[in-house]
């Protein structure tokens, strides 16, 4: 559950800026170049940020801590 | 509008003008700024060209006129700065800007050397004034010496600035009758002067000397050069004449000087005199200079625009035909199509400036000559177009690579440098530089011009990095923590995992253990790398893992975007045939290959499985190229094997379909060409071979051969191309390591220190050690690792993209502009 929501969130977000935001653009000489400039970002941005998403998804191994992190990380953290 | 995505459609033009109306067309079409002009006399050398009188005059011209500048700037006279000059330059004002200026100029050369003949004599009689003055002291302490010449010498010290000198007397009776010798020589001499008077005469002679002090008011030379007055008295005529050829040897100026008081206080006033007059002489001519030279400067700018205008409108003239009746010019010009009206416009209004009658003739003509390469630029895209022009012009309407740049640059830029806090101090910088752009330009620095020019580039490149830098979970090294972090200690612990509290007294480091639940939420941290990486030891495990998969994911995306760029290409010039003989296979070897790594890495992180039974993809893609599947455990999924025999072997059967399908359909056409000479309507461009007659075999054997050899290189450089532009791509990995551990570096080994310390002097410690650690952020990770990313960046566009699809060979659009003359300058 907690995995679909930021995926459903930032794949809208960036879906609404690569997508929708085209048609708004007003007509003059530069509206090619804006709308490539929009649908580009939108991908590689999203492209990055899934990727970083999933490699996290099924970890094979988990982070090593020293002791001294571990006793704050006991105490402070959930 | 479609403009920027290939280059525009040119057209070659020719232009009829009469010879009166000629220099206000061209300076019409000079201020449009959209036409570029042909040679039409090729063949001839420079100096056999028409009007190569007229640009010599130029060229003389605007030398005056920078003799005229350096004098102006050097008398510090301030050049203003704003001028108008829409006056149209026609060759009347030739002749007369040429009289002007050489009137100028002979002006400032009389001024100058009248000028520097006045300062040396001013000198001169200055220096006399010194040594008439600092004598006196000097003649008095001899006349008194000479008076008591029986006794014996003593040592007597004067004032300061007088030195003494033992003085040896010869032992006749009576008083002697001392020659002297009085002069001026510069002060880093005497000494030498000095020692080589006693090396001659072995101390037979009295020397004094003494430094001049000039006054304030008297200094009027431009650089005041130390110098001292000496005399030196001696006896005998002989030892007068070494010693006056000794003086010239060292450059020191002699003058007479009279023996007795009353004749040196003549001198004086004399000299007092002379100075004055000549003090008043020179004040007048440095007037006048200044007068002449305000007057000069007022309209220096807009002479110098106007002889610039004039050189280029002759040396364009020099590119035109005139015809027999010398009435008119002939032009050929290329202009893009859609200026043609703004172009007729132009030299209409040119033509009635002129007064002519008869309005110029505009002529399109077809031709089969390559037209120049226009890409229609506005401030914002020009530094990205200038970037792909430095590797390469493109071929006319070839497809832009500049629009997709834009972003694809600054991007791949940000995934090497990955550093918010960096990304922001960059982004500063360049909002700096764009609301502040008039003020550097005028700096006239080559580096700063540079980074002007770059403002945008470096604009994207910041904010891009901050993007970056937020995935990365990457702030000057340290990370945020705003979602919680997935991972969570506690359940490591009894009664729920393996450790107790001797565990942790054990050792050092431990690992959290994924498969302990509750270890692992089960949902990854919402946006970018988990924070806990940070402070985990084995970091660089699971950083370089993620990274360099990331850098194959994102090299395969942008090189097939390369390769769908040429197909694009292929539609425009409806060349079919290519698509279907290097599109395709083009695009099945890459998918086959590549894709299909890309698709493992995707299936290895979205499927669940155990770290022990987890295949290593790099191992999976080596045994899937030499078909071994011998060794257990290593399937991700049921069907592996099978699939990916399949695509090998696609993959493998593309490269003959590369290699030999396009050559042997040439081949085969060009015998279907042979068989039937009789037909005259051959299509002109058949995949670029030059259509001669058709029986000429030789000629056609050897471009077959061409063919194939072309067609086998490219086969060649895209297949290893593409496993080595793949493995290319993982620079984005390694750079962006360098950074993040260059960024640890400076926290832990400069600020941590600093911060660390707990005694009351910490504070000042720290604001010294944060000024270090800024300055080597600056340099080392702005500076220098930017320029670094920014050079592989660079590098990857040019050669790992555009060699996908861009030929590049084409050749710039260079109209006559007198705006770009004029922001060259």
């Amino acid at each position: 559950m907690a995995f679909s929501i930021p995926m459903v969130i930032v794949t809208l977000f960036w879906g609404f800026v690569g997508g929708v935001v085209p048609w708004f653009i007003p007509k003059g000489p530069n509206r090619g170049v804006v709308i490539t400039m929009l649908v580009l970002t939108a991908v590689c941005c999203y492209l990055f940020w899934l990727i970083a998403i999933l490699s996290q998804l099924n970890p094979l191994f988990g982070p090593a801590l020293s002791n001294d992190t571990i006793w704050y990380l006991q105490f402070h953290w959930r | 509008m479609d403009s920027f995505f290939r280059s525009e459609e040119m057209c070659l033009v020719q232009l009829f003008f009469q010879t009166e109306s000629a220099h206000n067309c061209i300076n019409e079409l000079g201020h449009l700024g959209l036409v570029q002009f042909k040679d039409l006399n090729p063949g001839t050398v420079a100096f056999q060209r028409r009007f190569v009188k007229e640009v010599k005059k130029c060229e003389e011209m605007e030398r005056i006129l920078r003799f005229l500048e350096n004098e102006v700037v050097k008398s510090n006279i301030p050049i203003p700065a704003d001028f108008t000059s829409e006056t149209i330059p026609v060759p009347r004002d030739v002749l007369d800007l040429e009289s002007r200026f050489d009137k100028l100029e002979q002006e400032l050369k009389e001024i100058n050397s009248n000028r520097d003949t006045l300062r040396q004599n001013f000198t001169q009689l200055m220096e006399i004034n010194h040594l008439l003055q600092m004598t006196d002291d000097f003649f008095e302490e001899a006349e008194s010496q000479l008076s008591i010449s029986e006794l014996p010498s003593e040592e007597s010290v004067y004032s300061s600035r007088v030195t003494c000198r033992r003085t040896s007397y010869t032992s006749t009776n009576g008083p002697l009758k001392l020659g002297f010798v009085a002069g001026v020589i510069k002060h880093e001499r005497f000494p030498a002067f000095e020692k080589i008077l006693w090396r001659l005469f072995h101390g037979n002679f009295v020397l004094r000397h003494a430094e001049i002090k000039p006054h304030e008011e008297e200094n009027m030379a431009e650089d005041p050069v130390k110098k001292d007055v000496f005399v030196v008295f001696v006896q005998g005529d002989q030892i007068r004449g070494k010693i006056r050829k000794l003086c010239d040897g060292f450059h020191a100026s002699m003058y007479p000087c009279p023996n007795n008081a009353y004749a040196r206080k003549e001198m004086r006033t004399n000299v007092n005199t002379r100075i004055e007059d000549l003090r008043l002489v020179l004040k007048r001519t440095e007037e006048f200079r200044e007068t002449t030279l305000t007057a000069a400067a007022a309209n220096l700018q807009e002479w110098a625009s106007k002889v610039k205008k004039m050189k280029a409108i002759y040396y364009t003239l020099n590119l035109c035909n005139i015809d027999i009746t010398q009435k008119l010019i002939v032009a050929e010009i290329w202009c893009p199509v859609s200026d043609l009206n703004s172009v007729h416009t132009a030299l209409i209004h040119g033509s009635e400036q002129s007064g002519s009658s008869l309005s110029p003739v505009v002529n399109r003509i077809q031709t089969q000559q390559t037209p120049p390469t226009f890409n229609r630029v506005t401030s914002f895209t020009s530094g990205f177009q200038s970037i792909i022009d430095a590797y390469g012009v493109g071929n006319y309407q070839e497809i832009n690579p500049a629009p997709y740049t834009m972003v694809t640059f600054p991007f791949l830029f940000a995934v090497m440098f990955g550093d918010c806090g960096h990304g922001l101090v960059m982004t500063l910088l360049a909002l700096w530089l764009i609301l502040h752009q008039e003020h550097f330009r005028k700096l006239k620095n080559e580096l700063i011009d540079m980074l002007v020019d770059g403002r945008y580039i470096i604009f994207l490149m910041g904010l891009f990095s901050i993007y970056t830098g937020l995935i990365y979970n990457d702030c000057f090294s340290k990370s945020f923590n705003v979602f919680g972090s997935s991972w969570s200690v506690r359940p490591m612990f009894h009664p729920h995992g393996p450790w107790t509290n001797d565990t942790l007294h054990d050792s050092g480091h431990l690992h959290l253990d994924p498969l302990v639940s509750g270890v692992y939420s089960g949902n990854p941290y919402p946006f970018g790398v988990d924070p806990i990486w940070n402070i985990a030891s084995n970091k660089l495990s699971f950083l370089n893992s993620y990274k360099m998969k990331m850098s194959v994911i994102m090299g395969v995306a942008h090189m097939l975007f390369g390769v769908t760029l040429s197909l694009v290409n292929y539609i425009f010039f409806r060349n079919l045939k290519d698509v279907a003989l290097q599109f395709i296979p083009e695009v099945i070897f890459m998918l086959s290959l590549f894709g299909y790594l890309i698709f493992l890495i995707l299936y290895k992180w979205c499927v669940v499985m155990k770290s022990e039974s987890a295949p290593s993809i790099l191992l999976l893609f080596i045994n899937m190229m030499l078909f071994d599947y011998s060794s257990e455990g290593t399937v991700l999924y049921r069907t592996q094997k099978p699939v990916q025999i399949f695509l090998v072997v696609v993959a493998v059967l593309m490269v003959p379909w590369l290699l030999f399908a396009k050559p042997l359909l040439l081949y085969r056409k060009h015998k279907q060409l042979k068989l039937k000479p009789s037909t005259n309507k051959l299509p002109m461009q058949v995949f670029g071979i030059s259509n001669q007659e058709a029986s000429d075999n030789r000629k056609e054997k050897v471009s077959m051969a061409d063919i194939f050899v072309y067609q086998g290189i490219h086969t060649i450089e895209y297949c290893l191309g593409c496993i080595s532009n793949t493995a290319s791509y993982l620079r984005l990995w390694a750079l962006s390591l360098a950074h993040a551990e260059l960024s640890e570096v400076l926290w832990k080994m400069v600020l941590q220190v600093a911060l660390r310390v707990t005694s009351g002097m910490g504070s000042v410690l720290l604001a010294v050690t944060f000024a270090a650690f800024a300055v080597l952020t600056v340099t080392i990770l702005l500076v220098m690792e930017g320029l670094s990313a920014f050079l592989h960046a660079l590098r990857l566009h040019w050669v790992e993209f555009q060699n996908k699809f861009y030929k590049g060979s084409g050749y710039k659009f260079t109209p006559l502009s007198f705006d770009r003359m004029r922001d060259m300058q």
